[in-house]
């Protein structure tokens, strides 16, 4: 048998043929593995380009810093300060995170709870993302922790900002708070991205809330390299975020400080304001809350607390409050009077009014009344008789028409949430809502700030504005908002003749000078004199057999039920340009309201608040004077 | 010439002539194509030799040692040990079943002292020998003969099934295409490859059934629908997609595939390593690169072609086309073709084991050409 036969040549040329077989399938599948690389890179090239883009390229939100909140003298109501915090890097705690917290708690105080919530974020979170451990730290301990670093693997000191109210409660109504956006915000028309950003604060109250979206600034982005994990490479880009702007508001920190102070322990609201411009001065309503706490995190028994008080210290009385003004009212009263012809109205008091099968008392009952009362003797002496008589002739029509254009009956516009619009009835309301037509009894209660009347503090202030100016003076307080002052209409004259102004001012200066109901607490220094009209709104109704046996001292009622005590005044009565209205909750014993009005005034008029020069920015002082001129 | 004297065949080669009768045009190219697996190595490392690069130019050292030492052995000493290589690979892939370690859910590995083998890899060159030994001795008549052909599938299926039993599919798909393939190029009839495919067809869904773990039916699900399950098991996929098709037309430039660096890439050292090298360097740098592997298949089947024993012939194709399933199997799973089956990219992927079982591979290679013109009778034994 040869060694080499046709077998072998055959089968040779067998694998020849079926090798070039295959090399042509193999150059099939190069020639495949070609185009679909030419369909990936070249074809939808500009799609996975993209999508790597996306996966490499995380926009990251810079926080811009919030605005100040400034007065009207450039102090700093509301600021940011720095806040010193620590994070810990799980991964970088090379003795592991538990005994990294034990080192941090022998430099730092640090509770046990603080401990669990820190390895419960750090337990979330992966190993390389930094979680606070503590933040809103004292400079000593913050200098303690970077002295102690080189012993703290994966501690880093870190310094963040934080919105900060240095005045703390005594602002807190005006101001308001930041706090953490809610479900609700998120869920509202606000669209701006950093809303979504973790740990960002929004204005809740106050100022911070009706400017929020001026202070707050433009979101800047930085556009980082992130790699699978989420852990951040290098920053690739980055837009510097637009500072919010600052708010000056026409406030004096000075004055609104004293005023706080007169009303400590009281529930009250006080607001003082330049009578010819209705710039607002403070306000103030107590109790308040330390604004800071909603920033770093409230307590529940914190929030129990400030909700649950009776003398409600999340309400800003001054705006939010609506009380029946009582006989503050009757300024306002005697302004119709005179201007529909009862300037010289005489009336005979002796005590009460018989209306129908209705007695209607003057409060100087028990005294036999004030006998002979003219107008300015009705206001000097409070005297609900003759105010009956006024409201019996005039009609509600026209003591509403006056009432409302003097200011009250509907919102000031004041540049704070939460205003209400106090109430000021007329027939055909009463008709429509209550289906019953208006009695002259309904006008005579009116007529003395009782029944349907209701009116907040800062409507009262405006009203004791308005007839010590004779100007349509509206308040506000806000003066410029980044640099750009607020447009303000001037004041125009009000539909009353001098007589009227003339003649209720002068009652109203017989209240405190001329032996009136405020003749004790009158500002006795010369050229600082107050005019004001006191008033006592009942919050329970004096049943017929109270009156018989007799009316119970406030004394001996529980506190809710007291008798509120109400205050308008201005001052000097010569050339009025503070005017100030006071209420004092369930307090009318000794007149706690006029005797803050008395103090406030004459600290305003001693302080000189309107004489000081202010310190709005330059430009922005321009622009006012320009809005004016128009 | 039908027949020649033996003892041409029995020409003795001097060291000196085997080592210029080398190929150093597929030696250089071999060289470049480990050269850019370096640089890629060095890129998805974040430009570092360590971990990876530093030590595949170890590999590709001991490796090129090996292709130079195999590639002077005499091609009848191939062919004498084809058996006793395919028995002792049998054996360790029995050994690995039951006392290797695992890597990833699946058994692969002995430990001889401080050495790490992976018999399926063994196999791959053992399977190709044996096979090509047997078939050797047959006639294309006697390739087709049912009997005879018992014996060669019997060959291909227990080591598949061994190995498909670490689980190990990758390697088993190669082993059985291998074989297959060595049959086709020996002549098998035509009346067999007909109902064979057709056998396969009915085969799959049962293997779908029955012998596919849950992992690789995943892998098979996700794949036909990636973005079913883009951050779970079609993160791959999706990834490997969005790295080669961001390269464009040029590429991102060396060390810039950001893809890569930022660890979207899963196994971006080992089996994905060619979609960085697509990210960095686009459509002209990846067709260069399967150019490149063309031109060395090229050699592959020039060196087949032109060998004169049906041993060197059928060894050489074999060798060359394991290469090619390699680079067919990595480079359509990378690019979303076929589901994600772990095979690595030959001389690309970081690894060992691999980069010696490729350069050993292509020593045998190396051998048939140096040793082409070595004739060897149908019933030769081969020299051991």
């Amino acid at each position: 048998m040869p060694i080499f036969d046709s077998k072998d040549k055959s089968r040779y040329e067998t694998f020849t043929r079926r090798t070039l077989l295959v090399s042509g399938g193999m150059t099939a599948v190069f020639a495949l593995l070609g185009g679909r690389l030419y369909q990936l890179q070249i074809e939808d090239g500009a799609l996975y380009h993209t999508a790597a883009e996306d996966n490499r390229v995380n926009e990251r939100l810079v926080a811009p810093p919030r605005g100040r909140i400034l007065d009207r003298f450039a102090v700093e109501l509301a600021n940011n300060r720095r806040n010193y915090r620590v994070l810990l890097v799980a991964e970088q705690a090379s003795s592991g995170t538990e005994q990294a917290l034990d080192s941090i708690a022998r430099v730092i105080q640090l509770s046990d709870q603080q401990k669990k919530r820190v390895l419960h974020d750090l337990a979330i979170n992966k190993r390389f993302v930094p979680v606070v451990v503590a933040e809103n730290l004292s400079w000593d301990e913050f200098a303690l922790i970077n002295q102690h670093l080189p012993y703290l693997p994966g501690v880093q000191p870190d310094v963040g900002e934080t919105r900060a109210y240095p005045y703390g409660p005594e602002l807190s109504h005006l101001l308001g708070y930041v706090a953490p956006v809610s479900e609700s915000d998120m869920a509202s028309d606000d669209s701006d991205p950093l809303l979504d950003l973790p740990g960002f604060r929004i204005g809740k109250r106050g100022i911070e809330k009706q400017f929020d979206e001026q202070i707050r600034g433009e979101a800047g982005a930085s556009r980082v390299e992130v790699n699978a994990y989420g852990r951040v490479i290098r920053e690739l880009s980055s837009d510097a975020a637009k500072p919010g702007d600052d708010i000056y508001l026409t406030i004096d920190r000075e004055l609104q400080h004293f005023t706080d102070q007169q009303m400590t322990g009281q529930s009250a609201a006080c607001v003082v304001m330049d009578c010819q411009t209705g710039d607002v001065l403070a306000l103030s309503s107590t109790p308040g809350f330390d604004p800071n706490l909603f920033n770093v995190g409230i307590s529940n028994d914190q929030w129990k607390t400030l909700t649950t008080d009776d003398h409600k210290p999340l309400i800003n009385k001054v705006l939010g409050g609506e009380y029946p003004p009582g006989s503050t009212f009757k300024p306002a009263m005697a302004m119709a009077a005179v201007q529909n012809g009862l300037g010289d109205l005489q009336v005979n008091c002796s005590g009460a009014l018989q209306l129908g099968n209705n007695t209607f008392h003057c409060w100087a009952w028990k005294k036999g009344g004030h006998g002979h009362v003219d107008l300015k003797r009705g206001i000097a002496q409070s005297c609900d008789v003759f105010f009956y008589e006024v409201a019996r002739r005039l009609g509600i029509d026209k003591m509403h028409d006056a009432a409302v254009t003097l200011g009250l009956g509907s919102r000031t516009g004041i540049e704070i949430p939460g205003e209400r619009s106090g109430f000021i009835p007329n027939s055909e309301w009463k008709l429509e809502h209550l289906g019953i037509p208006w009695q002259v009894g309904d006008s005579l209660s009116a007529g003395i700030g009782q029944g349907y009347v209701l009116a907040t503090p800062l409507q009262l202030c405006t009203l004791a504005a308005r007839i010590a100016s004779g100007k349509a003076v509206s308040p506000r307080v806000v003066h410029t908002l980044g640099n750009v002052a607020q447009p303000r209409l001037v004041p125009e004259a009000l539909p009353f003749s001098d007589e009227a102004f003339e003649k209720v001012r002068a009652g109203m200066n017989a209240v405190t000078n001329e032996g009136g109901t405020a003749a004790s607490y009158r500002i006795t220094e010369v050229g600082l004199e107050m005019a004001g009209k006191t008033g006592t709104a009942q919050v329970r109704k004096i049943s017929k057999e109270e009156r018989a046996s007799g009316v119970k001292k406030n004394g001996s009622l529980p506190w809710n039920l007291r008798d509120h005590g109400l205050f308008i005044g201005f001052a000097p009565v010569m050339q009025p340009r503070y005017a100030c209205a006071c209420i004092t909750e369930h307090a009318s014993d000794g007149h706690p309201q006029v005797v803050i009005t008395r103090d406030v005034l004459r600290f305003a008029q001693q302080r000189n608040t309107l004489g000081l020069r202010t310190n709005y920015p330059q430009n922005a002082a321009d622009a006012a004077v320009q809005t004016r001129r128009a | 010439m039908i027949t020649r004297p033996y003892a041409a065949s029995r020409r003795l080669l001097t060291l000196t002539d085997k080592l210029f009768e080398v190929n150093w045009g597929l030696m250089l190219l071999i060289g470049i194509i480990a050269g850019i697996g370096f640089a890629m190595l060095y890129s998805v490392a974040g430009a570092s030799f360590s971990p990876w690069a530093g030590k595949q130019m170890a590999y590709f050292a001991v490796g090129l040692v090996l292709l130079i030492a195999a590639a002077l052995a005499d091609v009848r000493f191939w062919l004498g040990i084809a058996y006793p290589a395919y028995a002792v690979s049998l054996l360790l892939l029995v050994v690995v079943l039951f006392a290797g370690h695992s890597a990833l859910g699946a058994q692969r590995w002995i430990s001889v002292g401080p050495i790490e083998i992976q018999p399926s890899e063994l196999m791959k060159i053992a399977l190709i020998l044996a096979l090509a030994r047997f078939l050797h001795g047959l006639s294309v008549e006697d390739v087709s003969k049912p009997l005879r052909l018992l014996i060669p599938f019997v060959m291909i299926a227990i080591p598949a099934f061994l190995v498909l039993k670490q689980p190990n599919l990758g390697t088993t798909i190669i082993l059985v295409a291998d074989g297959i393939s060595l049959l086709f190029l020996a002549g098998l009839s035509w009346w067999w490859i007909g109902p064979a495919i057709g056998a396969v067809a009915t085969a799959v869904p049962l293997a779908w059934q029955f012998f596919l773990h849950d992992y690789q039916k995943q892998r098979v699900m996700t794949f036909l629908n990636p973005a079913s399950d883009a951050l779970g098991a079609g993160w791959n996929i999706t990834q490997a997609k969005i790295a080669i098709g961001s390269g464009g037309l040029t590429g991102k430039g060396f060390l810039q595939g950001s893809q890569s660096r930022l660890n979207f890439l899963p196994e971006k050292h080992s089996d994905f390593i060619v979609t960085n090298y697509a990210e960095e360097f686009g459509f002209v740098g990846s067709i260069a690169l399967l150019l490149l592997f063309a031109v060395v298949i090229g050699y592959g089947v020039q060196i087949a072609m032109s060998a004169r024993s049906q041993f060197g012939r059928l060894v050489a194709m074999g060798l060359t086309l394991n290469f090619f399933f390699y680079i067919l199997i990595n480079g359509a799973m990378v690019m979303g073709l076929i589901p994600v089956v772990g095979i690595p990219m030959p001389l690309l992927s970081y690894g060992g084991t691999a980069m010696l079982s490729v350069m050993f591979g292509f020593g045998i290679l190396m051998s048939v050409h140096v040793h082409r013109q070595v004739e060897i009778p149908r019933h030769s034994g081969g020299i051991i």
